[in-house]
C-alpha cells in the first residue's frame, strides 16, 4: 500500500518536476543569452493556459486549441518582448525587475477583467481519459501519464536543438559571451528574440498542458514562477541540461517531501510533533535543497563557463 | 553626489541648509501636522491611511539602505514585516501583550533571520542574490502559513494593541500615530548617521567598486553582512507597528508580491537617498489608494505605469524633481 502510495507520488513528482522544466528551461535561456531577468514567465505560462482554455471552448477540441494557443502564446511572447523587454536588456538587473514586476500586476488582472476571477476548467480531451493499470493496485490517469510523456520528448527535442544544431550552437554561444557573438557577425538582436519567443512558447505549452488538471485562474503563474526560480538556480543559469536535472530533483522533492516528509518525521519524534514539524517543514525543503546547494556550488549544479 | 551640488553658483541656488535638508524637514512637518489638519475631514481614514504610509517608509527606508547604498537587489525583504508583525501576534496570541515584550522578540527575531540568511545569501552575486534572497523570502512565508496554532493560512486578529508598560494608550489612534511618526522620524536619522557613516562609506564603496574595495582590504561581507541584519531588523520595526495599525496579522504580509512593492517604493523614491524611500512609499500608498477609488482593476493602470517610470523616468521623483530644480542632496 505504502510502495503504491511511493510510486504515485513519485509519479506526480516527476509530473510536476517536468513542468517545471518546461517553464524553466525558456527562462534560463533568457537569463544566460541576454543576462536578462523576466519575472513576467510567469504570466505567461498563465496566459498560456488561458488562451489554451479559450481556444478549446471555442473549437471544441482539445488539441485544435493547445496548437491555437501555442501559436498565439508564440505571438504574444514576440509583442511583449518588442514592446518592453528589448529596451530593458542593456539595463540593470533592478530595472528589469522592476519593468517585469510592472507586466505581472497588468496581466494578473488584465486576464481577470478578460476572463473573469472564477477559475476555468478544461475538460481533458477524450482519447486522453482514463487510467491505466501500471502494476497491481496502482492507477494513474492517463492524461497525467501525457503531461509527463510529451514532457519527456520536449526535453529530449530541445536537449538536441541546444547541443546539435546550428542555432543551438549560437545560443550557448550567447550564454558564454555575448558581445563575443555579435562581433562575430551574428544578428544578436534576431537572436534574443528567437530565444524569448521559443521561450514563452514553452511556457505556454506548460501552461496549456496543465490546464485541464489544474484549475486555470489569475496569479496562477506566480507560485510556480518562483519554485522555477530555484530551479534554475540550483541548475546554474543558462545551462538547459542542469534546468532538466533541478527541475526534476525539486519535483521529486517537492512532492515526496510533502507526503511522505510527516512520517518520516514520525519515527523519530512523537506523532503529533512530527505532523506539525512536517507540514511546517515540507513545503521549506526545497528552498533548504537551494540553499544547501548555492552554500557548495554558488554558481549552481552546472555552471555556465564564462 | 555633495559635489555636484556644490558646483552649483551660489548666487543661483537657495542656502546650503534649505538644499540639502530641506525636502526632509518639509516632510517631517507635514507628518507632524497631518493630525491635526485630518480632524476637520475623515479622521479615522486619514490618520490610518497616513500610519500605514509611514511603516510603508519604515520599511522602504531600510530596503534602501541595502539596495540603494549597497546595490543589493534583496526581493525577500516582506519577511522582515512578517517576523515584527509575528512577533507581536505569538506573544498575544499567548495573553502578553506588552510592548516592551513583543518589541524586542520582534526585532530579535528579524535580526536573526537577518543574519542566517543574509550570511547564505551574501555569499552569492547579481542574479543569484536576488533569486536566493526571494526563496528566503518564501521559505517565511511557508513557515508563516504553517503555523496552523497562529491561524495558518488565514492569519489572526490580534485582541488588543500592544500595551506601553502597562498602559494601553496605543489604542488611541492618534497616540499610535505619533507613535509610527517618531519611530520613522528614529529610523531616518539612525540611517542617515549610518549612511553618513566610515561604515556607510565602505558599504557605498562596494557598490561603487566592490573589487578595488576588497583589494584595499575591507571585508566586504561583514560590512554587507552588518548592514543586511540592521536593514533587516530594521524592517521588523515596521512589522511590529503594522501589526499594531491593522491589528491583524497574516502570511500576506509576506508575500514575494511585497516585497516587489516595497522595492517599487524605493525605486519610485529615487535609490540611495533617505528621504527618497519615505516620498517613494507615499506616492506607491497614495496612487493605490486614488486608483482603486476609480476602479478595482487599479493595477492595470499601476503596472504599465510601473513599465514607463523604469524606461523612461531614471533616478524616481527625486529625479524628477531634481530635473525641476526642486534641491535635495542625495
Amino acid at each position: 500500500m505504502s510502495l503504491t502510495l511511493l510510486y504515485v507520488q513519485t509519479l506526480n513528482g516527476l509530473q510536476l518536476g517536468i513542468l517545471l522544466f518546461l517553464i524553466a528551461a525558456g527562462l534560463t535561456l533568457v537569463f544566460g543569452v541576454m543576462d536578462f531577468i523576466n519575472l513576467a514567465h510567469g504570466v505567461q505560462y498563465m496566459v498560456g493556459a488561458y488562451l489554451a482554455a479559450m481556444f478549446a471552448a471555442m473549437t471544441g477540441s482539445f488539441f485544435l486549441g493547445l496548437v491555437l494557443a501555442l501559436a498565439s502564446a508564440l505571438v504574444f511572447g514576440l509583442v511583449l518582448e518588442f514592446l518592453v523587454f528589448r529596451h530593458l536588456y542593456s539595463r540593470d538587473h533592478l530595472d528589469q525587475v522592476l519593468a517585469t514586476f510592472g507586466i505581472i500586476l497588468f496581466l494578473n488582472q488584465a486576464v481577470k477583467l478578460i476572463w473573469g476571477a472564477a477559475p476555468l476548467s478544461v475538460p481533458i480531451p477524450d482519447v486522453l481519459t482514463g487510467s491505466v493499470r501500471l502494476m497491481d493496485g496502482l492507477l494513474y490517469p492517463v492524461y497525467r501519464l501525457a503531461i509527463i510523456g510529451s514532457g519527456l520528448a520536449i526535453a529530449l527535442g530541445l536537449g538536441i536543438l541546444v547541443s546539435r544544431t546550428r542555432i543551438g550552437m549560437l545560443v550557448r554561444a550567447g550564454a558564454t559571451n555575448a558581445p563575443m557573438v555579435s562581433a562575430l557577425g551574428v544578428d544578436i538582436g534576431k537572436l534574443f528574440m528567437i530565444v524569448f519567443g521559443f521561450g514563452a512558447m514553452l511556457a505556454g505549452f506548460a501552461g496549456a498542458m496543465v490546464a485541464p488538471v489544474l484549475s486555470v485562474e489569475p496569479g496562477m503563474g506566480d507560485n510556480l514562477l518562483i519554485l522555477t526560480f530555484v530551479v534554475i538556480v540550483i541548475g546554474g543559469i543558462g545551462s538547459v541540461r542542469g534546468a532538466f536535472i533541478a527541475a526534476i530533483l525539486v519535483g521529486l522533492v517537492d512532492t515526496l517531501g510533502r507526503s511522505f516528509g510527516p512520517a518520516l518525521l514520525a519515527a523519530i519524534m512523537n506523532p503529533s510533533a512530527a505532523s506539525q514539524a512536517g507540514r511546517a517543514l515540507a513545503p521549506m525543503l526545497i528552498y533548504i535543497l537551494m540553499a544547501a546547494v548555492l552554500f557548495f556550488r554558488p554558481a549552481g549544479l552546472f555552471p555556465v563557463r564564462k | 553626489m555633495e559635489k555636484a551640488v556644490t558646483h552649483i553658483p551660489e548666487t543661483v541656488a537657495p542656502p546650503a541648509f534649505i538644499r540639502r535638508e530641506g525636502v526632509p524637514l518639509i516632510l517631517f512637518a507635514l507628518l507632524l501636522l497631518a493630525p491635526f489638519v485630518a480632524r476637520f475631514f475623515a479622521e479615522s481614514y486619514l490618520l490610518a491611511l497616513f500610519s500605514r504610509t509611514m511603516i510603508f517608509a519604515i520599511a522602504a527606508l531600510s530596503l534602501d539602505l541595502i539596495l540603494g547604498y549597497g546595490a543589493l537587489v534583496s526581493f525577500g525583504h516582506a519577511a522582515f514585516l512578517g517576523f515584527g508583525a509575528y512577533g507581536v501576534g505569538i506573544l498575544a496570541a499567548h495573553g502578553v501583550s506588552e510592548a516592551s515584550l513583543q518589541l524586542p522578540l520582534a526585532l530579535a527575531s528579524s535580526a536573526l533571520f537577518a543574519l542566517v540568511t543574509g550570511a547564505l545569501s551574501l555569499r552569492t552575486k547579481g542574479v543569484y542574490f536576488i533569486m536566493i534572497t526571494l526563496a528566503f523570502g518564501q521559505m517565511a512565508f511557508f513557515l508563516a502559513v504553517s503555523l496552523a496554532a497562529y491561524g495558518g493560512d488565514d492569519g489572526m486578529t490580534l485582541p488588543s494593541r500592544s500595551r506601553l508598560f502597562g498602559f494601553d494608550v496605543l489604542e488611541d489612534d492618534r497616540a499610535l500615530y505619533f507613535l509610527i511618526l517618531l519611530a520613522l522620524l528614529g529610523s531616518y536619522l539612525v540611517s542617515r548617521a549610518i549612511v553618513m557613516s566610515r561604515f556607510g562609506r565602505v558599504i557605498r564603496g562596494a557598490r561603487e567598486n566592490p573589487q578595488r574595495m576588497a583589494a584595499i582590504g575591507f571585508p566586504l561581507f561583514r560590512y554587507q553582512l552588518t548592514m543586511y541584519v540592521i536593514a533587516g531588523t530594521m524592517c521588523g520595526l515596521a512589522g511590529f507597528l503594522l501589526a499594531n495599525q491593522t491589528g491583524f496579522v497574516s502570511p500576506a504580509y509576506m508575500t514575494w508580491q511585497r516585497s516587489g512593492e516595497l522595492i517599487v517604493m524605493v525605486v519610485l523614491g529615487g535609490l540611495g537617498s533617505l528621504h527618497g524611500a519615505i516620498l517613494g512609499a507615499a506616492a506607491f500608498l497614495l496612487l493605490e489608494e486614488w486608483l482603486s477609488g476609480f476602479t478595482e482593476h487599479w493595477k492595470m493602470i499601476f503596472g504599465p505605469f510601473l513599465v514607463l517610470v523604469v524606461l523612461f523616468a531614471r533616478g524616481g521623483l527625486l529625479g524628477a524633481f531634481r530635473r525641476l530644480g526642486i534641491g535635495g542632496a542625495r
